[in-house]
Formats: C-alpha cells, sequence, structure tokens
C-alpha cells in the first residue's frame, strides 16, 4: 500500500481505531484495538459482559480520551476535534435514557437545538423523526408514560434528527420483549437504507447480530478475538456452527461465570429505569 | 464515495463557522436551550414549587413573630426584626433548593441522559449553567413567596422597580452558586445518599455562620471570620440593603457573588466527567 493509499483509507473509514488501548487502575479494559468500520456499514461489536466494548465505544463517542491508540470517525480525531466528531454521531446509550420529565416532542427539540438545527426548519423535522418512529401519537405525552419499545424508538428519533453519518448504538434492545425488538430493528434497518448511515452497534443478542450486522467483532478483555462476516465466522467453526457457538469458542466459558463487572451491575441498572419510568 | 482531503471534517460540517466568536455564541446557544428544557420541566411538574414554599413560610410566621416579640436581636438602624429576617429567609429557602441540585446530576448521569447529552456538540459549561439557571428559577418562585408572607405580616419593602430587579439577580446568582457547588461534590461523590449526607451536614453550618438570622456584629470573632468567607452573607447583606435599605457595600456583594459564581461553574464543569470517566463497573456504587 502506497502512502496515498494509507491516507486515503483512513480518510474514508467512517471509523478507524488503531492500537487502541485504555487501562482502569490495574485492569487493561481495551487492550490494542484495531478495528475500521467503512461507510455504510452495519458493524457490530459483541462479547461478554466486561469485554471492554462500552468502554471502546465511549472512546469512539469522545466520552473517554483514548489511553493510547487513536480514533478517527471520518479521518477525524476523535481526541483532538471531539465537537466536530459529535456533530457525526448519534448516540443511543445502553440505558433507556429519555428525559422521562419531558414530553416525547420536548425531548427530540431538545437534540433538534443541541446539534444547531435552524429554527425553521425544526418543528417539522421534529414532527418528521417521531413520525418516522411511529410516536405521533403519544408525542405530546411524557416521555416517563412511554413503554421500554417506545422509548427506544423515542431515542433512535433523538439520535436521527441530527442526520448522523455514524449512529452508534450501545445494545439497543437490551431489556425490550422479543416484539419491541423485532419492531426497534425494522426502524434501524429502516433508517440505514434510507440516510446511509454507519451503524455500530454492542449486543448480547447473537441471533440479532447474525440477522442485521454486515460484519463482527468478537471482543474478549479488551482484546478483538476475530472479525468477520457473520457466514465467515460460522463457517469457520465447520458447517452446523451458530453465531452462538463462535461466541463461546472465542470467549471460554465467562458467559456462565456472570462476571462481577457485568451481572449485577445490569440488573441493577434495569430495576433503577423501571424506578424512574415508573 | 468522494475522496476528502487528510483530516478535512466530514462534509456538512465544514461550513460551520470556527474561531472565538463562533464558539461563544454556540456556548450562549446551548445554554439557552438547556435553560429552556429546565423551563419545561418546571412548567411539567409544578408540586415541588408549592410543596417548597411550607418552609420559608414556617420560618418567617413561627420563628420571626416569636424573635420580634422578645426584641433578643439587635437590629441595625431599630428595623423591626421580621423585616431583617425576611430577606435572610429568602437566601436561606434559595440555599436549600440549590444545595441539592447535584442530585439531578447523578440521577441523569446514571439514567444515561447527561451522558448522551455529553456526546452532542454541547460543552459542558452550558450543562452546568442549565441546571444553575433551573435552580434560580426556583429560587425567584420562593423569593416570591417570602416577600408575599412578609407582606401580610406587615412587613414593607422598597418599591424601586429597579432595586426588585437587583434583588433578583442577587437572588439568582446566589442560588446558581449554591447549586454549582453541589455539582462539584456531586462530581466527586458520584452517589445520591452521600450527596445527600454531605448537602445535609453542609446546609446548617453556612445558614447559621451567614448574616441570614443575625447581624455578624453579635457573633463570637471566629465565627465573624467564617461569616466573612461565606458567600450566603454577602448574598444576605446584598438583599437586605435592596429590599429594606439596611446599609451595605453592594458593589462588593455583588462582586464576591458574581466570582463565587463563575468559579463555581467552571469548578463543576471540570469535575463533571465522573460521568464517563469512570469504568462501569465503578460508577454504579448507589
Amino acid at each position: 500500500m502506497t502512502v496515498t493509499q494509507a491516507i486515503d483509507r483512513v480518510v474514508t473509514q467512517a471509523v478507524e481505531c488503531v492500537d487502541l488501548s485504555y487501562q482502569f487502575g490495574a485492569q487493561l479494559a481495551v487492550d490494542h484495538v484495531n478495528l475500521s468500520i467503512a461507510p455504510g456499514e452495519m458493524y457490530g461489536l459483541l462479547g461478554p459482559n466486561g469485554a471492554g466494548k462500552t468502554t471502546t465505544i465511549r472512546m469512539i463517542t469522545t466520552l473517554l480520551k483514548p489511553g493510547t491508540g487513536s480514533v478517527r470517525v471520518f479521518g477525524l480525531d476523535a481526541a483532538a476535534r471531539p465537537m466536530l466528531v459529535r456533530r457525526a454521531i448519534g448516540y443511543v446509550p445502553q440505558a433507556l435514557s429519555a428525559d422521562a420529565n419531558l414530553t416525547g416532542v420536548e425531548n427530540v427539540e431538545l437534540f433538534a437545538r443541541l446539534f444547531d438545527v435552524p429554527r425553521r426548519e425544526r418543528r417539522q423535522r421534529v414532527t418528521d423523526a417521531l413520525d418516522a418512529m411511529g410516536l405521533t401519537e403519544a408525542a405530546g405525552r411524557l416521555a416517563g408514560t412511554y413503554s421500554g419499545g417506545m422509548i427506544r424508538r423515542l431515542e433512535l428519533a433523538q439520535s436521527l434528527i441530527s442526520a448522523p453519518r455514524l449512529l452508534v448504538l450501545d445494545e439497543p434492545t437490551v431489556g425490550l420483549d422479543p416484539i419491541a425488538r423485532g419492531v426497534v430493528w425494522e426502524y434501524i434497518a429502516m433508517l440505514r437504507a434510507d440516510h446511509q448511515m454507519t451503524v455500530l452497534m454492542t449486543t448480547h443478542y447473537m441471533d440479532e447480530a447474525d440477522a442485521y450486522c454486515d460484519r463482527i467483532s468478537l471482543m474478549h478483555r479488551g482484546r478483538i478475538r476475530i472479525t468477520g462476516t457473520p457466514a465467515e465466522l460460522r463457517a469457520g467453526l465447520g458447517d452446523e456452527a451458530t453465531l452462538d457457538d463462535v461466541f463461546r469458542h472465542y470467549t471460554g466459558d465467562t458467559l456462565d461465570k456472570a462476571p462481577e463487572e457485568g451481572g449485577i451491575r445490569d440488573v441493577r441498572r434495569a430495576r433503577r429505569t423501571a424506578r424512574r419510568l415508573g | 464515495m468522494t475522496y476528502a482531503a487528510p483530516g478535512a471534517p466530514p462534509a456538512g460540517l465544514a461550513e460551520l463557522p470556527d474561531g472565538p466568536v463562533a464558539a461563544s455564541g454556540r456556548l450562549l446557544n446551548r445554554i439557552g436551550t438547556l435553560c429552556w428544557v429546565e423551563m419545561r420541566k418546571i412548567r411539567h411538574d409544578r408540586t415541588e414549587l408549592y410543596t417548597r414554599a411550607i418552609q420559608p413560610a414556617l420560618w418567617l410566621l413561627i420563628y420571626g413573630e416569636v424573635f420580634t416579640r422578645v426584641h433578643a436581636i439587635p437590629t441595625p438602624e431599630g428595623i423591626p426584626y421580621l423585616a431583617y429576617l425576611a430577606p435572610g429567609i429568602m437566601a436561606q429557602s434559595a440555599l436549600f433548593i440549590a444545595i441539592f441540585y447535584g442530585i439531578q446530576i447523578i440521577w441523569e448521569r446514571d439514567a444515561g441522559v447527561l451522558t448522551k447529552l455529553m456526546v452532542t456538540p454541547t460543552p459542558r459549561s452550558a450543562l452546568i449553567t442549565g441546571k444553575a439557571f433551573a435552580s434560580s428559577v426556583r429560587s425567584l418562585v420562593q423569593g416570591v413567596v417570602v416577600v408575599i408572607i412578609a407582606i401580610l405580616l406587615g412587613v414593607t419593602f422598597t418599591d424601586n422597580p429597579l432595586k426588585l430587579i437587583a434583588a433578583a439577580i442577587v437572588l439568582a446568582l446566589g442560588s446558581a452558586f449554591f447549586s454549582c457547588l453541589s455539582m462539584s461534590i456531586a462530581g466527586v461523590v458520584v452517589a445520591r445518599d452521600r450527596l445527600m449526607g454531605i448537602g445535609q451536614a453542609i446546609t446548617m453550618p453556612l445558614f447559621f455562620s451567614s448574616s441570614a438570622l443575625y447581624p455578624a456584629a453579635i457573633m463570637p470573632g471566629w465565627l465573624q471570620v467564617i461569616s466573612k468567607v461565606n458567600p450566603l452573607s454577602y448574598e444576605v447583606e446584598a438583599l437586605r440593603g435592596l429590599l429594606i435599605g439596611t446599609a451595605t457595600t453592594l458593589w462588593l456583594d455583588v462582586t464576591v457573588l458574581v466570582g463565587a459564581t463563575i468559579a463555581a461553574i467552571t469548578c463543576a464543569a471540570l469535575l463533571l466527567p465522573p460521568s464517563a470517566a469512570f469504568p462501569p463497573n465503578k460508577v454504579m456504587r448507589s
């Protein structure tokens, strides 16, 4: 690869992490991660609780400065130009995070304002976003009265109001019932088709990763163990293998151990969310 | 796919104006937005505004009436004790609202709301200022309640509209300062129950070491020193000077309040990172 080609490659990648590490005390949460996501790609970051997925996402979304290594989003250095990188990103965190004390419209309008959507377009775009997510009727109600699936759709409406080029979803369907999960995925697929967005997501559900991701990286103890299309990963383990088998193969038995980093915290968080949303 | 020059911002971002003027314009815009959002929240739930009015009413009705009767506290220029007390209670009820404002930051952090806001192009100081503004608005409502009760009890305040506006600004500044103090503590302790404890532990010392209930002149020497560094004293003195016309150095009071508020906003904004900087398993301590 020539230097020019190398530069072109870096710039044209939606996300490019080079030698990315992050240390929390003695624990190396992210251990020399290299990953690149092509524009328009739906990319899944999978792994057990505590694998380092969320920390990686926090560095990509400028919430954490990389310990070592670098993150580029559409060629922009996330550590050097965080405000510009944030403009390109729509982010839906793991917890159900719509503001329960605001209505659906207000939740979306807040993000329209924070992303400088011009005043004359604002109302229309807010209405369109809520409409696209099937929330027109509930738009005037406080988000505290929404179901889990509705909140996730509201969050998608919030994150798409700025027409992001990169949508980052941290476990978008965790805590949702199977029907709500299906609906959320339909909407994500629709958004992707309409806006040619790049999507980076984490999930625990192998069936979802298999069905929706173009490429997957399996992460374990801070490292990326393998990257490929779902078909490639399955084929690597033989004809009958499922993505669950791939997951077990690369992460060992940690799934059964329920590491202390994740299990309790997730339960607590889910309870807290339930309380908050009444 | 068109190839952009290395390091160039993605299409659609390039036209954003850069530079200090554009940046400060955007900061003001963000502060405005976050103030708007806090106003919406207050409008959706006004019960707190009403229940909060009970405490200052009790201070004026019971404590104020009793101490007016016993003439125990020497007031400057011989003004009635209730008139002397009213601005103090105004500042006190603003303090009580503001000092627990950090809980909101922790609450929003735990709920993921704050994290999501921090991934928008919004400076942290704007997030803090929005909350401080909300605390000021609530305090102003309290201030109006105190004024009404005091008038009913026979206190006369200034009728100079400029002085009333100045008093409102002083009250808002005081509340903004104490809410930022609370949010700074929230950034350090990162747990609601601990913040509750610390809030409880510092409100009374702040209150009693200020000149809210009695003039600094009758305090023991060591307490006078504390009173001098307590921003609540400056807030109370400014309110008293403006509302009932006691002698005070207004420019000093306002300078202290403005300086303290700016310092506290900066401090709270710098301490905000724990929402993201801690590992997930350490963040969830509450």
